[in-house]
């Protein structure tokens, strides 16, 4: 961004020249949060006016997409729901508005369950292995080191298809399908090739002096790694992080072809939620608004180090 | 460097260091270090990549069928890389999704660098508008696919509406996902709508990594601004615009999880991108032995036209 704070010159764009840019961008921008906002506001409205036709912008808000997520119902008679005592609760009072009451919490708990667990262990592990070795490759003189980067980034480039096939037998001869042990080794091993080139880019500029002064203080090279790089690749570690943890938060393929129910997470079982008379699209429109939430806060909290991440740290700002 | 404190130099943790012990601590060169921070990342890639693909280069010459595990295996060589070559339907699933490389490419390249050229006119609140436009791509393709599908609704879909409203069509005369002609297209706006903030954040990068100091000289020469463009402004950013196309073409090859979620391969098959094919094929028919040689073939292509365009993208940097 250093550019960009540099001082009035000849090349400095007219007022005119920048209203006209601004305009444009913010009409792309605009464009492109239509379909945000709209699945936001779906996720607040009933099913009727969910599918109402022309499309409601203005609704009575209703929380029964997020009941209807969290929840799994069962269809009762008025007569038998006269008989229930008061209402369990906000989702319970719903259903009961459409004859049915709660039977208990729906498979999304779960797999949200699946889908931190699985995020967070994988993260972990990637970023551990990542940072050791990115450490490795930046500070060491490692024999075929340029090929042993390249192998790594290539892994990258094999669909997942591809891959899924033999990792599918693999885990099934070890017992390690639809486990979240599985999934969460499989993240790593996606997510730790992204981990090694950010973070070698994030160490290399650390001055190595700092270590060398540890050293000549009487540190081992592990203890100045320890006590001296850590600290100071910090930021770098935590953006790092953030990406691994956003890519095993949104994976879709290898978790819809290698597990079926143990260790499901969120994203494949979102676009299956059925309601009654076809798709339950505000429920549908509920799991996605929450899945946004976390994605949003870490985007803008990323905003600096996000062209690094998606470009494996190859182009940086 | 203060705070390494001269009592805490021996120390290790809590326990101050027995003199043999610490020589021995020490005497881990940094050679060995290097190979123990190195290794683990090393054998789980080999483990859960090298390993599978290997294992998959084998299944590729043999009958194996995952869902018949007990089955004798038969060894066939090349016979199913002599299949999947002369199989049209093979050759019609290539060309559709070199059709979706081609034009999401395309209108991503096109639509990300002329963002990013605005943007670069550091208007007011460019940050945050940046910003805002980067959303889509952090997203789940399952969320994206997923509420796409609900635009696309042809009864009840925004995207219908709009459109209906915009060209006083009738909004259920057309469906983007049901259509022959349209369904290719109604993915290629998701992925653009998706993607063309990546590329723009990469071109952001190239132009900003042009210094002032060239356009000042240019303004010198009484350069006009539209040859300014083609001469500085957009030589100068090609490495990055290249470096986008190679991610973004990598990517949709490998395209799965959005058309999965919207079409699923259909209408027909004028969707069915070849990793659809791949997936029908491994886990629908499980023909694992034919889908792994298609997988080989698939890697091959991909690693095969990556290391070529990156020669090229090496060509233009060093110019």
């Amino acid at each position: 961004m250093s550019i960009a704070n540099t001082a009035h010159s000849v090349v400095e764009p007219s007022l005119n020249t920048r209203r006209l840019a601004g305009s444009l961008v913010v009409l792309y921008a605009v464009i492109t949060m239509i379909p945000l906002v709209w699945i936001v506001l779906t996720s607040f409205k009933s099913p009727d006016d969910a599918i109402s036709y022309p499309p409601k912008i203005v609704f009575t808000p209703s929380l029964e997409g997020y009941c209807n997520l969290f929840t799994t119902r069962s269809r009762q008679t008025p007569e038998f729901i006269r008989t229930l005592g008061p209402p369990q609760g906000l989702c319970d009072d719903i259903a009961r508005s459409r004859n049915m009451v709660v039977a208990g919490p729906s498979n999304y708990v779960p797999r949200f369950v699946n889908s931190l667990i699985i995020a967070f262990g994988s993260t972990v592990l990637a970023v551990a292995l990542g940072t050791l070795s990115a450490y490795g490759f930046s500070r060491f003189r490692v024999p075929l080191k340029d090929d042993l980067l390249f192998f790594i980034l290539s892994t990258r480039m094999m669909p997942p298809i591809a891959v899924a096939i033999p990792i599918y037998l693999m885990y099934r001869t070890i017992g390690l399908s639809d486990t979240r042990l599985g999934m969460i080794l499989l993240y790593t091993s996606v997510n730790v090739s992204l981990a090694v080139w950010l973070l070698k880019g994030f160490i290399d500029e650390i001055p190595r002096e700092y270590e060398e002064a540890a050293m000549i203080d009487g540190y081992t090279r592990f203890q100045a790694f320890v006590k001296v790089v850590l600290p100071q690749a910090t930021t770098g570690i935590a953006a790092t992080a953030i990406f691994c943890l956003i890519f095993a938060w949104n994976e879709y393929a290898f978790a819809v072809l290698l597990t079926s129910g143990n260790a499901q997470t969120a994203p494949p079982f979102i676009p299956i939620i059925i309601g009654e008379g076809g798709q339950d699209w505000p429920a549908v429109a509920a799991g996605t608004t929450l899945f946004l939430v976390p994605i949003v806060v870490f985007t803008v909290l990323l905003r600096k180090h996000l062209l690094r991440g998606i470009t494996f740290g190859a182009v940086r700002k | 460097m203060n705070d390494l404190s001269a009592s805490s130099r021996i120390t290790y943790g809590a326990v101050p260091l027995q003199p043999g012990l610490a020589r021995r601590v020490r005497g881990l060169s940094d050679k060995a270090l290097a190979w123990l921070f190195i290794t683990p990342t090393i054998v789980l890639l080999l483990a859960i990549n090298i390993f599978p693909l290997v294992w998959t280069i084998y299944l590729s010459f043999t009958n194996y069928r995952a869902n018949r595990s007990n089955a004798p295996v038969k060894w066939l060589g090349i016979d199913w890389y002599q299949t999947i070559l002369t199989d049209p339907d093979i050759w019609a699933a290539m060309q559709v999704t070199a059709h979706f490389v081609f034009w999401t490419v395309v209108i991503e390249t096109v639509l990300g660098f002329g963002l990013a050229f605005l943007i670069d006119k550091k208007f007011r609140g460019h940050g945050m508008w940046t910003t805002i436009i980067l959303l889509p791509m952090m997203l789940s393709p399952a969320v994206v696919g997923n509420f796409w599908t609900f635009l696309y609704q042809p009864q009840i879909g925004l995207f219908n509406y709009m459109v209906a409203f915009l060209t006083g069509r009738s909004a259920s005369s057309f469906q983007m996902l049901g259509d022959v002609t349209l369904s290719p297209w109604a993915i290629v706006i998701v992925d653009a709508w998706m993607w063309t903030p990546y590329v723009m954040l990469i071109c952001l990068a190239g132009l900003r990594s042009i210094p002032d100091y060239i356009y000042e000289a240019a303004e010198v020469d009484r350069a006009s601004k539209w040859r300014q463009f083609w001469s500085i402004t957009l030589p100068m950013a090609l490495p990055f615009i290249m470096l986008a196309v190679l991610f973004r073409g990598i990517e949709n090859f490998k395209m799965f999880d959005m058309v999965n979620l919207l079409t699923g391969g259909g209408p027909g098959s004028t969707t069915e991108v070849a990793s659809i094919t791949l997936k029908r094929a491994a886990f629908e028919s499980w023909r694992t032995g034919y889908s792994s040689a298609f997988a080989i073939i698939l890697f091959v292509t991909v690693f095969g036209l990556a290391n070529i365009y990156v020669k090229a993208l090496n060509r233009v940097k060093s110019r």
